[in-house]
Order: C-alpha cells, then sequence, then structure tokens
C-alpha cells in the first residue's frame, strides 16, 4: 500500500484570509485519515484546495495524487481522477429526484451496467434511499441528505473520498450509523480523507489522525495514541483530567503545543 | 359564439410564437439564471441572416433555415462565452444591463446592415390563405406555428426530464459548485443552454418574420414571452407555454372587446398581476430552501 494523497506544505489564502499556513500531509492507501480541529481552523479550506475549488490556489506547496500533481487542474479533471468531495452541508440537486442526485453522482461514467449495479450498491448501503428514490432530494430529512450525498459521492466510483463534516447537525443515532457505514466503505477498499469537530467518533473510525489549528497542523499520530493524548481528550473530547475531590478543575490546561 | 371562438384560436396562434421566445428565455434563465433580453435579437440577427442568404445568393428556404438555425446556436455560445462568461460574480441588475447592452448592439448592427425598413421574407407558407377549421379561419402560417411550439415543448419537456445532458443542465443551476464535483463541466453546460435556446429563439423569429421583418419586429414579442416566463414562474417550461397561451388570449379578447389601441400593453398588466397575486409565477412548484 502505498501513498495515495501526498500534501506538501501547502498555504492558501482564501480570499483575503491567510487560512492555510504551511500543511503538510499524507494519506495511505487503504487508510481512514481523519483531520480534526475546531471552526476555523482550515479543515473545510484543505480539503477545498485539494479539489481545486479554490481559484488559484494553493499559493505555495505542492499536492500529489499518486505520484502526480494535482494542483492548479480544474475540478473537473480532478474528479476525473479518483477522487470525491462529499461537501460540508450535503449540497444535493434539491430539485432533482434522488436517482438523479444519484445518477449525476456517475455522471462522467460510461459503463452503463456498472452504474446500475452501483446504484444498487447504494440502495443496500442506504435502504431508505430506496424508499425516496423518485422524490425531490430537497424533501429528504438532513441525515437523509447526508446519506444521499454520500451515495451520490460513491457513485463516481472514487479511489480516495474526501468527507467534509458528515457529522454536522445529524442526531447522535444518526452519526453513529453514518460512521458505521464510512467504516464499510473503507472495508470495501476506498481511501477515506475525513473531516470532523466529532473527534470521539472520528477517531474511532480513523487510523491515522492530525490535528489543526490556526491553519497548521499541531499533532500527527495514530489514532489510538492520539486518543489516549491528554491535551486531545481535554481540548478535542471533552474529558476532564485530574478533576479535584469536589468534581472541578482548579486550573486551566495548557497546550502542549503552544 | 363563432367569433369568440375565432378569437381565442387567433390567441392560441398568436401565444404559439410567446411561447417559443418564452421557451428560450426559461431554457437560459433554468440553467444559468440570467434574465436574458438579448434573446429576440438574437433570434433577429438569424433571421436576417437567412433574408440575406435568400437575397443575394438565391439559396432555397430548406437551405437557408437551417443555417440560420446553425448561426443562431453559434452565436448564443459565443455570447455566453465572449460576454457572459467574463462577468464576475454578476448580481441579476449587472446581468439585466449586460443583455440589454448586447440587445442595443446586435439590433445597431442588423439596421446598420440591412436598414431600418421592413422587409419582406420569401416564405414557402403564405401568412393570409386561411386554412377552415369547422366555421373557424386560421392561416397556414398560425397553423405552422402551433404545430412547431407543441412539438419543441415537448422535445424540450422530454429532453430536460430524461436526457442526461438535460438532467445536468438542472443540476448546474441548482447547485454549480456540486455539479462540478460530479465532474459536470459547468462552463460548456451554460454555452450549450444558450446555443440550444438561441435555436428556439430564432425558430420563432423565422416564424414571425413572413408577417413583419424590420429590426424591431423581435422587441414585442420578446416582451409578451418574458411575461409568459414571468407567468409560467421564469423556470417551468410548461409554465411559460400555457403563460404565453393565457398571454395571447387575453390580448386578442381585450383587442375585440376592450380597446383595440391598447392591446399589446394588456400583456404588462398581466406581468403587474401576477407579480402583485403569486409572485413566484402561476407554475411552479419551486423547492424552498429550509434555513
Amino acid at each position: 500500500m502505498g501513498t495515495l494523497l501526498d500534501i506538501k506544505n501547502i498555504e492558501t489564502y482564501y480570499g483575503l484570509i491567510y487560512a492555510i499556513r504551511g500543511a503538510s500531509l499524507t494519506v495511505e492507501e487503504g487508510t481512514v485519515t481523519a483531520i480534526l480541529g475546531n471552526n476555523g481552523a482550515g479543515k473545510s479550506t484543505i480539503l477545498k484546495t485539494v479539489m481545486g475549488l479554490i481559484e488559484d490556489q494553493p499559493d505555495k506547496g505542492a499536492i500529489e495524487y499518486m505520484g502526480r500533481r494535482i494542483d492548479g487542474m480544474d475540478t473537473e479533471d480532478i474528479v476525473q481522477l479518483g477522487i470525491s468531495y462529499v461537501p460540508e452541508g450535503r449540497e444535493v440537486f434539491e430539485e432533482l429526484s434522488v436517482r438523479e442526485n444519484l445518477l449525476m453522482g456517475a455522471y462522467t461514467r460510461k459503463d452503463k451496467l456498472g452504474v446500475e449495479g452501483d446504484l444498487e450498491r447504494m440502495y443496500e448501503y442506504f435502504p431508505v434511499l430506496r424508499e425516496r428514490e423518485t422524490q425531490w432530494a430537497g424533501t429528504l430529512s438532513g441525515g437523509e441528505q447526508q446519506m444521499l450525498a454520500i451515495a451520490r459521492g460513491l457513485m463516481t466510483r472514487p479511489r480516495l473520498l474526501l468527507l467534509d463534516e458528515p457529522s454536522l447537525g445529524l442526531s447522535p443515532i444518526l452519526v453513529k450509523e453514518i460512521f458505521k457505514i464510512i467504516r464499510t466503505i473503507n472495508d470495501e477498499g476506498v481511501t477515506i480523507l475525513l473531516v470532523e469537530q466529532n473527534a470521539r467518533m472520528a477517531l474511532n473510525v480513523s487510523q491515522a489522525g492530525l490535528i489543526l489549528e490556526n491553519g497548521r497542523f499541531v499533532m500527527k499520530g495514530k489514532s489510538e495514541d492520539l486518543k489516549e493524548d491528554k491535551d486531545v481528550k481535554e481540548f478535542y473530547m471533552g474529558v476532564r483530567s485530574e478533576a479535584s475531590l469536589k468534581g472541578y478543575q482548579r486550573w486551566k490546561r495548557k497546550k502542549a503545543w503552544r | 359564439m363563432i367569433d369568440f371562438l375565432q378569437i381565442i384560436v387567433s390567441g392560441i396562434a398568436v401565444g404559439s410564437s410567446y411561447a417559443l421566445m418564452g421557451l428560450a428565455m426559461v431554457i437560459i434563465y433554468k440553467t444559468t439564471e440570467v434574465p436574458n433580453f438579448v434573446q429576440g435579437e438574437m433570434a433577429l440577427i438569424s433571421v436576417f441572416l437567412a433574408f440575406m442568404i435568400i437575397n443575394s445568393y438565391g439559396a432555397p428556404v430548406y437551405v437557408a433555415f437551417p443555417c440560420a438555425l446553425a448561426f443562431a446556436a453559434v452565436l448564443g455560445g459565443f455570447l455566453e462565452f465572449a460576454v457572459l462568461r467574463r462577468a464576475k460574480e454578476p448580481n441579476i441588475l449587472s446581468l439585466i444591463v449586460i443583455t440589454m447592452g448586447l440587445e442595443m448592439v446586435l439590433m445597431g448592427i442588423v439596421s446598420w446592415k440591412f436598414g431600418a425598413d421592413a422587409k419582406t421574407m420569401p416564405f414557402p407558407i403564405s401568412p393570409y390563405d386561411s386554412v377552415a377549421l369547422g366555421e373557424i379561419f386560421i392561416s397556414g402560417l398560425e397553423l405552422l406555428t402551433m404545430l412547431t411550439a407543441l412539438v419543441l415543448m415537448i422535445a424540450i419537456f422530454l429532453f430536460y426530464r430524461f436526457s442526461k445532458l438535460g438532467v445536468a443542465m438542472k443540476a448546474t443551476q441548482q447547485n454549480k459548485v456540486a455539479a462540478r464535483l460530479m465532474g459536470i463541466r459547468t462552463n460548456r453546460i451554460n454555452l450549450l443552454t444558450w446555443g440550444m435556446s438561441s435555436v428556439v429563439g430564432c425558430v420563432a423569429g423565422l416564424l414571425i418574420s413572413p408577417v413583419v421583418m424590420d429590426p424591431y419586429m423581435m422587441w414585442d414579442p420578446m416582451l409578451k414571452g418574458f411575461t409568459a416566463a414571468v407567468v409560467g414562474g421564469m423556470t417551468s417550461l410548461p409554465g411559460s407555454v400555457v403563460g404565453a397561451y393565457i398571454v395571447g388570449v387575453i390580448e386578442h379578447l381585450f383587442g375585440a372587446y376592450v380597446s383595440i389601441e391598447f392591446k399589446s400593453v394588456v400583456a404588462f398588466a398581466i406581468i403587474v398581476l401576477v407579480l402583485c397575486i403569486k409572485p413566484s409565477g402561476l407554475f411552479t412548484r419551486h423547492y424552498v430552501k429550509k434555513v
């Protein structure tokens, strides 16, 4: 298993904002890699930069996919290479039916039989989509739309799937379900780069994790190690360490990387 | 009673050419969200090209008209590529100004090249020979217009419903970023949309040309087509056609029973009325985004 995606020290301006200040990461084929971070840390910006959605960015650095530079390429071409991006906030085609949404995912594919097969597979992953097949996507609930967005992303048959906050705005049960599906997808051989705020879930499903703060990665490691890390526990999983007998912490913990 | 029926039928016949213009505008608005006021003049210039081919080169109609349609497709694509794509994140007002400006440029070119006087388009079907349907008379040209509108409408409807490209056009309008993420080349989609719409407009222009033909011939049909599109809700193809029939019939009824002078003003009264009563148009089932 080699390196699928290699981001080398990229810097990205989002309008006038200096959003990514030199970030590097590698995604190994067949794994789930999670990027954690607070609001505004730049998590989504990294994914958008990879997809070429931000014009003329990255400003510096390089992005390589399977040993080939993809920074500066058109989004449409990047998609053709086998990278699929499920955007934050779902972004389904609201006035197309669920089926049409999925077929749009397979827009660039020519193999009709394969598309039909994949459609069936998506309905197996997400049975609720089969029930809603002819309904307008805009009339689905938030969770169903998220499932549709993931299924649509998979319809391109990607090697690498970029998931941007799949748990956003979903109930805890749905979040569990989504993460179960993420694991299934990964088991079937799709490499996943996951951006999440829900650190606990993300670290459970991933093998490698990175923590992004103010446009820089401040920590990298195996997910098991990160889960045990005191700083991560305190700041990203909300576990209070060393509470006093009365149940409150008397001093404020400082991050080790500051 | 026969009188009344006659008026209705003539109204529908006139409405058919409005319907074609309305369809053309809806096609563009549906995909690119541009209120296209240059629609009429794109057709105008293509019609005059057909006229030129017939008059100067002595080509028959069945050669000249396809040439005009092909030219219309290229012109539509060219305007999108050369002008509208260059507008960076335009708002609706700037789009209106851009298309209005183009409209004046094209109309200027036509008046400069061909002169502002009226011409006669040699057309195989005369607008003055009538066919009798029972006791109602309808001219051959009107009949042709009605049939063409009907066929084109069905074809376009099927295209948007069942073809991959048609669905991709709808997808592009609904969410451009997501469409690009599916690998849909949205720029190309916009180009094709403009070409297609321009062809539909050109058909309308060719069907109007035997009756009137001067540089201002498309102005009125375009505004009526726009009215029809607004009545139908700007994004609904059947809506714009029904809207066009409504405009045509009301216009004729008003002309016959109230006042012939104010006949063509009625359309704009209809716009005002529709916008007061149901601003989203009579036939939309637009999904309103829940926030």
